[in-house]
């Protein structure tokens, strides 16, 4: 076992971490405003997708070389806040159910990479490779760093300002936030559309961070781990980091093993079970077993303005 | 406008919809329309292949389809079909393969019951957890998604694979667990075509789910948990046990698209089989909304596109199968966002009435 905690394991861990951490931060805005995400999954991969085919377009067609990633980043937060633009009017505006449209847009996103890469690329769902040094910075320091400073905006954010009192209240009571003169409707836009915004991020870092392309379903799920560490952070932003780095090392641990690591008593560890971790423990601490993890009051709730 | 008209209005309109809003991205990819769309729906026409291809497909949606809907009947939405039909067919494949030697008259009525009791078992877990513990079933019906997929798939590759084999698939199951195909009944239809009696099996699901829900005592309170939990509980119902029992009858429903893949189709578990059936049951429930028979329309509506997908990544230029994710999914949001068209109809009226009066 003790080959593992390797310091390139620490390093994967904290690469594993950053698309979590962007998604989850995301998720964090939009559900303490009483908006469910679990579209987070669908907002990434419209990142990923058009962050990787934007940073293609600007490197071969535009001749940007260095600058082509940082192209392609902007595209993929746009991408994401153009998917959250359409959640947003569907679930605040005309009062969709959250999880539906929520699950409208995961499916939607399954198809809309594949339809574009076939038309654009020629290619069945996934888009050209980009060259190694066309890529966003991969330094474990320097993305340690950034992940640091965002989980700490987004407290301070949360905590300290006038907005952030006014989201959370909007999730939590937004008959009262009413009364008191916010707008529920345009707190849940603003939690809505920085959720799109930093899981559009978190894709992206993905296809030209991680790794040098898109791929067909590229995400696997992360979306939905990213949830699953919001709730296990308890919508919290510290905690939610936290939460992201077990995740991440848990990923991290399960693609290093691929077969190779065993017990000390010789057997395998079934890779399975290393992935079903995250999950395993979400159920628990949702059921209250580890301290309670209580969503926010008005969470999932369409807020109807009273006349 | 009479409720029936209602009813079929909306989901005619969110289809609609979806396929201009689909064709405007045809368009801009470079193809027509009109020959993607007649590909697309065209191909499930053809006899045999077409109508018993497309019935094939039909047949797990209309179960997942039901799954959803007995939750959402109980204010429950479950997302976990998907995981649900995986345990389902694994452990309906295990009894197949364990007690292989056994004859048909006992073997498929245990594989059945493996199939129905495994999936509402599965369900009943975020059911138990939600009635308990108060935990939302949308978060726990995830979760347990990735962990059924992850178990399965362990199961198979550590214990029931054929040594050698590359695919992660399990040992075949017992000749004494296949159902018949249509094939063995209908003259000129051919074998090879999956189509078999589990098709016959969703549709009297159909019948007995609308029973159950509208004829029976539980039915209706599953049906009064749902419009008004509380007036419920007031009424004397214990909506926790309506929670975990709707649960479980939308479990064992998802866990019957293993008896048309595992005992009708491949004979043996298959990794990754599922073609997203348990959401694409939601895009049907919805669609369908919430009625058996609506559930029947919008499972064949989708199967018919899955099926025609196949020939428009074969024939057409720019347009790829994945049209058919992109149709369903702004299918659902069109109709989740139904007051959208409502909206839309009264910001529209007045226009048309100037240009009357002119």
């Amino acid at each position: 076992m003790r080959d593992i905690f390797t310091l390139s394991l620490i390093a994967s861990t904290i690469r594993l971490a950053t698309p979590l951490v962007l998604a989850a931060l995301g998720g964090l805005f939009s559900e303490r405003s009483g908006v469910i995400n679990i579209a987070l999954e669908g907002k990434m991969l419209a990142g990923a997708f058009t962050a990787a085919a934007v940073t293609y377009a600007a490197d071969q067609k535009l001749h940007l070389g260095n600058a082509s990633p940082w192209v392609g980043l902007l595209g993929g937060l746009l991408a994401g806040l153009f998917i959250a633009v359409i959640y947003a009017v569907s679930c605040i505006k005309f009062k969709a159910d959250q999880v539906v449209s929520g699950a409208a847009i995961n499916i939607l996103m399954l198809g809309i990479p594949g339809f574009l890469s076939g038309a654009l690329f020629l290619s069945s769902g996934s888009t050209p490779q980009l060259p190694k040094d066309h890529l966003l910075p991969q330094s474990p320091a320097i993305i340690a760093i950034t992940v640091l400073a965002l989980v700490a905006l987004t407290w301070y954010v949360l905590y300290k300002t006038p907005f952030g009192l006014r989201l959370r209240a909007v999730g939590e009571k937004p008959e009262a936030a009413d009364a008191a003169g916010v707008s529920v409707a345009r707190m849940r836009y603003s939690g809505v559309l920085i959720a799109g915004i930093l899981a559009g991020l978190g894709g992206a870092y993905l296809s030209i961070g991680q790794s040098s392309l898109f791929t067909r379903n590229m995400t696997a799920g992360r979306g939905f781990i990213a949830l699953a560490a919001l709730i296990f952070g308890k919508w919290r932003p510290v905690q939610t980091l936290l939460a992201c780095l077990l995740f991440g090392f848990t990923e991290a641990v399960s693609i290093q093993m691929q077969g190779a690591v065993k017990l000390p008593s010789g057997e395998d560890i079934p890779v399975q079970f290393i992935q079903m971790v995250p999950y395993v423990l979400t159920i628990v601490v949702l059921a209250g077993f580890i301290g309670s993890s209580r969503p926010p009051r008005a969470l999932g709730v369409p807020y109807q303005k009273e006349n | 406008m009479t409720q029936l008209a209602r009813e079929l209005l909306f989901p005619l309109i969110a289809v609609i919809a979806a396929f201009i809003v689909g064709g405007i991205l045809i368009l801009i990819v470079g193809d027509n329309p009109f020959d993607t769309y007649r590909l697309l729906l065209g191909a499930a026409l053809s006899w045999p292949d077409g109508i018993g291809y497309t019935l094939f497909q039909a047949t797990p949606l209309i179960f997942t389809g039901l799954a959803v809907l007995v939750g959402f009947r109980c204010g429950l939405f479950n997302i976990g079909a998907e995981g649900q039909l995986y345990i389902a067919a694994f452990a309906t494949a295990w009894v197949g393969i364990t007690l292989a030697g056994w004859s048909s008259w006992l073997l498929i009525p245990l594989c059945f019951a493996a199939a129905i009791l495994s999936g509402a078992f599965w369900a009943a877990i975020p059911g138990v957890l939600k009635a308990r513990f108060g935990s939302h079933e949308v978060i726990n019906t995830i979760m347990l998604n990735f962990i059924a997929v992850a178990l399965v798939s362990y199961f198979t590759q550590y214990h029931y694979k054929a040594p050698g084999d590359p695919i992660m698939e399990t040992v075949p199951i017992g000749a004494g667990a296949h159902i018949p195909r249509f094939g063995k009944f209908i003259h000129g239809f051919p074998e090879r075509i999956p189509l078999n009696v589990a098709f016959l099996l969703a549709l009297l699901c159909c019948l007995l789910v609308y029973l159950f829900l509208w004829r029976t005592k539980w039915g209706y309170e599953i049906r009064a948990t749902g419009s008004n939990p509380s007036a419920a509980e007031y009424g004397g119902i214990s909506i926790r046990k309506q929670i975990v029992v709707a649960m479980a009858v939308s479990g064992g429903l998802a866990g019957m698209v293993a008896i048309n893949e595992v005992l009708g189709y491949r004979y043996r578990y298959y990794d990754g089989f599922s073609d997203n059936y348990g959401f694409t049951g939601i895009a049907v429930a919805l669609l369908g909304r919430n009625h058996p028979v609506g559930v029947i329309f919008a499972a064949l509506l989708f199967a018919m596109l899955q099926h025609g997908g196949i020939y428009v990544d074969g024939f057409s230029e720019h347009v790829t199968k994945d049209i058919v994710q992109v149709l369903q999914g702004i299918i659902i949001l069109f109709v989740a966002a139904e007051s959208f068209f409502k909206w839309l109809a009264i910001r529209i009226r007045p226009l048309r009435r100037v240009s009357a009066t002119k």
